[in-house]
């Protein structure tokens, strides 16, 4: 447990308050969070600074409900948003995704497809392209690697299912025009690209982490300011809204481990 | 008909578009009976859960054309993943919006859709029927042509239908299941776990917006109450997770498979969808 002006904060209410800032300023748009502790994220960003934000049920609906979960016979419908409609949702640019990535470059390449040389035999299959190549080429991206580590944040990728800096910048204006990788949140730090060759960047350091915890948990050389900023503590106010209404069960103190 | 009237008319070698979505509201009846059949060689186009997991186990194979392959509560499917780390299946990946215009291409008779997504990926590296298009119009841009998806066969579970083929899905989310059914010019079938008269249609479905799937796309429907199992179908079957995590477990070594294909798969449908009910 962490402690700052009186108030107990872990390192999971600190990973909610980085995946909230993701979506900071991003307006009416479709929030769309995957995995516990992005989703725990996303309500706390519309359940304070982003109110505009759309979000799902998991499924088929948007839903207005500030709880991440159980929502039973509570759902506040907005909309219906059948998966027909998320992809006019996706094509049509109105989305901030975070997904899940197994490998990461410095660029912001992310494989979730296969990992091993051989893509006919891989060494181990994973999910798939998904739908990262749309994502990443229309929609607001970011990423949550709740484990960082050597393993994800590597030199080389072996598959580009979701497009870097550097491929967006090759592949053209078709792609540049709505391209916006944003963010990288972990366990350890919140990293960005915000440099002038769109290089990743050390953006700030989650509270009771180092630099250099960060820097040999990482593949490849990231880019690191004279001065790293510790990432934001959350508020007292946003430690309730997570306990009380969000997140009651504590579901994102499982994600992370709190006592690294 | 059945099952077998349905894998009486497909063929080895066809190309079979499968609906529902990762582990969700598959037509697990008609899977089973292509596994109990003859027929090899198949490229199956699907959003992928344990359809194309059991049809990799069962050697029924040649080719994969997919975006993703998932259990949903299990995220990779295990079958899947054996039967391409061993290179036993040939590999096209796609993303799913595109994998959604190669359908509606098929559907509108149409060669290609387009897009960005893909662009800058691997997919296109990889996918080596995607390629790229230049926009006739003022832009010049170049997008990705989404090819058709055109099936020789297409088999979707819904939730009820009359005996000619209007059918209303129940649950949460039609998936592609309408376009599966328009992307293939014949051979087009459909299980329901329940055949109603057409008057008592629109009844069984609430309102005319589940009514998605009309008979001028269906050449058959199969009664199978349980059909979906053991993916998930609402309002009728939760997913039955003991059932998957079973069905997971199988692919621990080839004796494991061999236990579960004897236990539940080289029996019949009726026999199966007994045990199920005795197992719970």
């Amino acid at each position: 447990m962490a402690k700052a002006d009186d108030v107990k904060f872990t390192r999971a209410d600190i990973c909610a308050v980085a995946l909230a800032e993701c979506f900071r300023n991003d307006g009416e748009i479709l929030a769309n969070p995957i995995g516990t502790l992005p989703m725990i994220g996303g309500r706390l960003a519309r359940a304070t600074f982003e109110p505009d934000l759309m979000m799902t049920d998991n499924e088929a609906l948007l839903i207005a409900n500030d709880e991440a979960y159980a929502w039973g016979e509570q759902r506040i419908v907005e909309t219906s948003n059948p998966y027909r409609t998320m992809f006019d949702v996706v094509f049509s640019g109105r989305r901030h995704v975070i997904m899940g990535a197994s490998q990461v470059d410095v660029y912001g390449n992310q494989n979730i497809a296969a990992i091993g040389d051989d893509y006919k035999m891989p060494k181990r299959q994973l999910l798939g392209f998904r739908g990262a190549p749309g994502n990443t080429a229309l929609n607001k991206t970011s990423y949550w690697v709740p484990n960082h580590s050597t393993q994800v944040f590597v030199e080389r990728v072996d598959v580009v299912t979701g497009i870097g800096w550097d491929r967006a910048v090759a592949a053209g204006p078709a792609v540049t025009r709505y391209f916006n990788l944003r963010r990288i949140v972990t366990n350890l730090a919140t990293l960005d690209f915000e440099t002038p060759d769109h290089r990743m960047r050390l953006r700030s350091v989650h509270p009771g982490t180092s630099v250099a915890q960060v820097l040999a948990a990482t593949g490849f050389e990231l880019v690191v300011p004279d001065d790293v900023p510790e990432s934001r503590a959350p508020t007292a106010e946003e430690l309730r809204i997570l306990g009380g209404v969000i997140d009651p069960e504590n579901r994102r103190q499982m994600e992370v481990d709190n006592n690294v | 008909m059945s099952e077998r009237d349905v894998v009486d008319r497909l063929e080895s070698g066809m190309t079979i578009g499968i609906g529902g979505w990762g582990s969700r509201r598959k037509p697990m009846s008609i899977v089973r009976e292509i596994l109990r059949s003859s027929l090899t060689d198949l490229t199956i186009v699907s959003y992928g859960g344990p359809d194309l997991g059991l049809l990799c186990a069962a050697g029924k194979v040649r080719r994969a054309i997919y975006s993703f392959v998932s259990l949903d509560s299990i995220p990779l499917e295990p079958h899947f993943r054996l039967a391409r780390q061993r290179g036993l299946i040939e590999d096209e990946p796609w993303d799913e919006g595109l994998f959604m215009l190669g359908l509606q291409a098929a559907a509108w008779n149409v060669p290609f859709l387009p897009s960005r997504a893909g662009l800058g990926s691997d997919l296109m590296a990889l996918n080596t029927r995607l390629k790229k298009v230049q926009s006739p119009y003022d832009d010049q841009e170049e997008f990705v042509a989404a090819p058709a998806l055109t099936l020789d066969a297409a088999i979707c579970h819904l939730s009820r239908a009359d005996a000619s083929g209007n059918a209303a899905f129940l649950g949460p989310d039609l998936y592609f299941d309408d376009l599966f059914l328009r992307a293939a010019a014949t051979n087009r079938f459909i299980s329901v776990d329940k055949i109603v008269p057409t008057a008592d249609l629109l009844k069984e479905a609430g309102t005319e917006q589940r009514l998605r799937v009309g008979r001028l796309f269906v050449d058959g429907v199969v009664e199978r109450p349980g059909g979906a199992h053991f993916t998930e179908n609402p309002p009728d079957q939760a997913r039955d997770e003991a059932f998957q995590a079973l069905y997971a477990a199988s692919a621990r070594s080839p004796e494991a498979f061999a236990e579960f294909r004897s236990e539940w798969l080289d029996i019949s449908e009726d026999e199966y969808q007994r045990k199920v009910v005795t197992k719970s």
